[in-house]
């Protein structure tokens, strides 16, 4: 007897459905899945065969082929064990096959029937109701997950003998109630940060126009600290927006389903490979930059990145997707993140001003050229900081990260208004800056700057984005000489 | 555009085919170098044609000798030619004054660059500013300005175009004045590579000149032998800072030895950039602490005095001056120290750095220019 349902694999970010046909015969009792499945999946059997029977089904002692189609889609991972199993009850007459056809399952399977979770639940189960499925069935930890999927029935089962009342013309489980998307986890808080002014000044800047910031100085000076609590003043997702996010982590299984509008922050160590930022691997893999979409990459200790990695960067950085091709298909991950870098000035951290640094003059080449590097020169705010001085240490604590993050969000509202669409001053482009309504004495800084200071045209469009946005912040229409200056000393210098 | 004066037939074929006779040896001096670490360079290239060759290769000496008399002048002219150079020697009025009285100075230069007569360049109108590789902010600093300041009353810098002192110098002096550069490998070639650019502009307004043919390597023997060469062009030698040890200590000695003036940019005394320089000092080289001490050796005291000031500074900016000045280099280490607003300092500062008086690294530190701020009225 033949029955199939349907499953989903992952591939690359999103689900892709798989159909699932069992057909059971008379025969030599065998079990065999076809349909390029990977190690996992082939190993199912196993754990179909032990679940069903430690369930109390009798598993048929025939000849058993498992299909999964299309043929030519690499079948991945263990989610599609409780597919097997379902398929499998049908052709074996355990179950109704008209039931399980409409239906999509995902689900790993334990031996004694117990399903485990899959990643990907909330794509799979969006996956499902584009596929025409009239439900899907989950596992209980991925229920929550799944039902933020609208227009699509979820039910979660605990165990696989459940499905016995299918029989009965009952669909099992129950109808989860989706997660709670205004919950916002407590983050560390800006008010931590103590002195800094400008530190500060530069994180709420690059918060609210989303520029890349790059704040280099010597170890202890709060560098790291300031660079984590960024993520405590970005303006939250938009519905839309935390779906995005939320399928992508639940994918790649990080951020254990805890599922909020708080937007992401990656600070992947300083070993990672160029496959591991920006993805890659076979069957590819999204990396760090997307895992950080539509939130902040921080880059601790910059200079120590193989330059392998962060040249990979620069593209992705410039179209905000990363396309990764491979013999067997091309792959476009989003990747808008605001790109967040801290550094040493040398390997010993002290700067070579200092007297007590002893790195060699090769080590501080090597810093340097990164520092000036073509990925620098895509960031639009580089800043230097010293260690805070006692007296700010014992010095009240700084502002609220709630305050501060009010002000990005008007800010923002400002540059949505601006644009016409929630875009923000770094994506503006060169005609727009020149859009920008100046002051005289800010135009006349500007000016000045040029005269006696080298600086690009690339660096002249960023230093207008920048000082656009802080004049946002100031709730300025107009950018006004303070705001011109804040932002030249914000910009990044030439090499001497 | 001047021109240098001099072409690629205007050094006689003997004194260029010493120069040859030097590149193909290069390889023999370095390893006689590495044998006896004692053994300097400079003494080496003070023998004869046949001293020199049989003091570092023996074994070949007939065959290079010969080899070496047989090399046509066509063959120089024709080299030199190819890669745009130029070349003069000791028979020539227009070579160097300060080349031709040391014993071991170079028979013949071979030069690139157009920027002015290489009769100009004279011991008396020329200034050797030579210093660390890696150096500091500050001495880089110190050098672009001494460089500048030194090039604007008309006298011509002499540097090495290494790393950091030498190159900053180079730099100074382009923005006011002449400059050249004296390498250790052909002088057709940018070296180091990073210098490229330095190294072009250099070609437009100054000189690039060595002893070396067009097309030789650089090689670690090179080095000292050009220091001779520095150190004999100009009437004075100024180390910006060197640590223990460093080349720029052994350019001083030589030009000492050869009878010119020393002079050291005094640094910290507690570490080690300036460790050399200081020790300079107490020997006894002339403390110079910007372009007004190199004038007064050079030319005479009070000859031209120099003084740069900036313009106009508001009154509230001054302090931020004098924070910088005490070794706030980052904006929020200036605003703790003023008890100021950041973002008020930080408009300060950029200000300070478009008016001039300020410049910031790649790291984002702000050091002190030698500008200095007219007073108040």
């Amino acid at each position: 007897m033949l029955a199939e349902t349907t499953a989903f694999t992952i591939d690359g970010i999103s689900a892709r459905p798989v159909r699932v046909e069992v057909d059971v015969q008379r025969g030599l009792p065998t079990f065999q899945i076809v349909g390029l499945p990977d190690a996992a999946v082939r190993e199912a059997r196993e754990r179909v065969r032990a679940a069903l029977v430690n369930c109390g089904y009798d598993f048929p002692l025939k000849r058993i082929t498992a299909n999964l189609a299309p043929a030519d889609l690499r079948k991945v991972g263990p989610g599609l064990d409780l597919a097997l199993a379902a398929a499998l009850l049908g052709a074996a007459g355990e179950i109704s096959t008209d039931l399980i056809r409409g239906w999509a399952f995902a689900g790993e399977l334990a031996l004694d029937g117990t399903l485990r979770p899959v990643r990907g639940a909330l794509a799979m189960a969006e996956a499902a109701r584009a596929h025409g499925n009239a439900g899907i069935v989950v596992p209980p930890e991925n229920a929550r997950e799944a039902a933020l999927a609208h227009g699509v029935d979820v039910r979660s089962i605990e165990n696989v003998s459940e499905l016995r009342r299918l029989s009965e013309g009952i669909f099992p489980g129950e109808r989860p109630a989706p997660l709670d998307l205004t919950r916002v986890p407590a983050l560390p808080d800006m008010s931590d940060l103590r002195g800094q002014g400008l530190f500060r000044r530069a994180l709420e800047i690059s918060a609210a126009g989303e520029h890349g910031l790059l704040v280099v100085g010597p170890p202890g000076a709060g560098k790291s600290l300031g660079a984590r609590r960024i993520a405590s003043i970005l303006p939250p997702l938009s519905g839309d927006q935390i779906l995005e996010v939320a399928r992508i982590a639940s994918i790649c299984g990080v951020g254990g389903g805890a599922i909020s509008a708080v937007r992401p922050f990656r600070a992947p160590h300083h070993t990672v490979s160029a496959a591991g930022l920006v993805g890659g691997g076979s069957p590819p893999r999204p990396g760090e930059i997307t895992l950080a979409h539509r939130g902040v990459l921080f880059l601790d200790e910059l200079c120590e990145f193989r330059r392998s990695s962060l040249e990979a960067l620069r593209e992705p950085m410039e179209i905000g997707e990363v396309s990764i091709v491979r013999a067997t298909g091309r792959q476009n991950l989003p990747c808008r993140f605001t790109l967040v870098a801290a550094a040493n000035p040398c390997p010993c951290g002290r700067g070579e001003d200092d007297p007590g640094c002893e790195c060699t003059l090769m080590a501080i080449r090597r810093y340097g050229a990164i520092l000036s590097g073509a990925l620098a020169d895509r960031i639009d705010i580089t800043l230097g900081v010293a260690q805070p001085g006692a007296e700010a240490m014992n010095g009240p604590p700084g502002e609220l990260s709630a305050d501060v993050r009010k002000r990005v969000m008007d800010a923002r509202m400002m540059m949505e208004n601006r644009y016409g669409s929630p875009r923000t001053n770094s994506s503006a482009s060169s005609a727009e800056t020149k859009a920008f309504e100046i002051e005289v004495g800010a135009t006349r800084t500007l000016a000045d700057a040029h005269l006696t200071q080298r600086i690009s045209g690339r660096a002249h469009d960023r230093t207008l984005r920048v000082a656009r946005t802080i004049a946002d912040l100031d709730g300025c229409a107009v950018i006004g000489e303070d705001h011109m200056n804040t932002a030249l000393s914000l910009r990044r210098r030439e090499a001497k | 555009m001047s021109g240098a004066g001099v072409t690629a037939e205007s050094a006689c074929p003997e004194c260029l085919r010493r120069s040859w006779l030097i590149a193909r040896l290069a390889d023999n001096i370095q390893v006689s170098c590495d044998d006896s670490p004692g053994n300097r360079t400079p003494e080496l290239l003070r023998l004869s044609d046949e001293d020199l060759t049989s003091a570092v290769a023996p074994k070949q000496l007939d065959e290079v000798l010969s080899g070496n008399s047989d090399i046509t002048e066509a063959l120089m002219v024709g080299a030199l030619l190819d890669s745009g150079c130029w070349a003069c020697c000791h028979h020539d009025p227009r070579f160097p004054d300060g080349l031709k009285d040391g014993a071991d100075a170079p028979r013949a230069l071979i030069g690139k660059g157009e920027g002015f007569p290489l009769s100009e360049v004279t011991t008396e109108a020329s200034v050797t500013i030579v210093g660390s590789r890696r150096a500091t902010g500050y001495g880089l600093e110190v050098a672009r300005t001494l460089g500048r300041d030194v090039a604007s009353t008309g006298l011509t810098v002499v540097s090495g175009m290494a790393l950091g002192i030498d190159g900053a110098a180079h730099r100074g002096a382009l923005e006011r004045g002449r400059t050249v550069a004296v390498l250790a490998c052909g002088p057709d070639r940018a070296y180091p590579v990073s210098h490229k650019r330095l190294y072009r502009q250099i070609l437009e307004t100054g000189l690039v000149v060595s002893e070396l043919p067009p097309g030789c390597e650089p090689r670690r023997w090179g080095f000292p032998a050009r220091n001779r060469i520095m150190a004999a062009l100009s009437q004075m030698t100024v180390v910006v800072e060197a640590a223990f040890r460093s080349g720029s200590l052994i350019t001083a000695e030589m030009a000492s030895d050869a009878g010119r003036e020393v002079g050291a940019v005094p640094g910290q005394v507690t570490v080690g950039p300036a460790a050399g320089t200081n020790e300079l000092l107490a020997n006894g080289a002339a403390l110079i602490r910007d372009a007004r001490d190199v004038i007064d050796r050079v030319i005479g005291v009070g000859a031209m005095p120099l003084r740069i000031v900036g313009p106009p500074v508001d009154r509230e900016l001054r302090p931020v001056i004098d924070a910088v000045e005490r070794g706030c280099g980052t904006v929020d280490g200036a605003a703790d120290f003023l008890a100021r607003d950041s973002v008020e300092v930080a408009v300060g500062m950029a200000r300070l750095e478009v008016l001039g008086y300020l410049t910031c690294s790649i790291t984002g530190n702000y050091s002190r220019t030698s500008q200095e701020a007219p007073d108040e009225t």
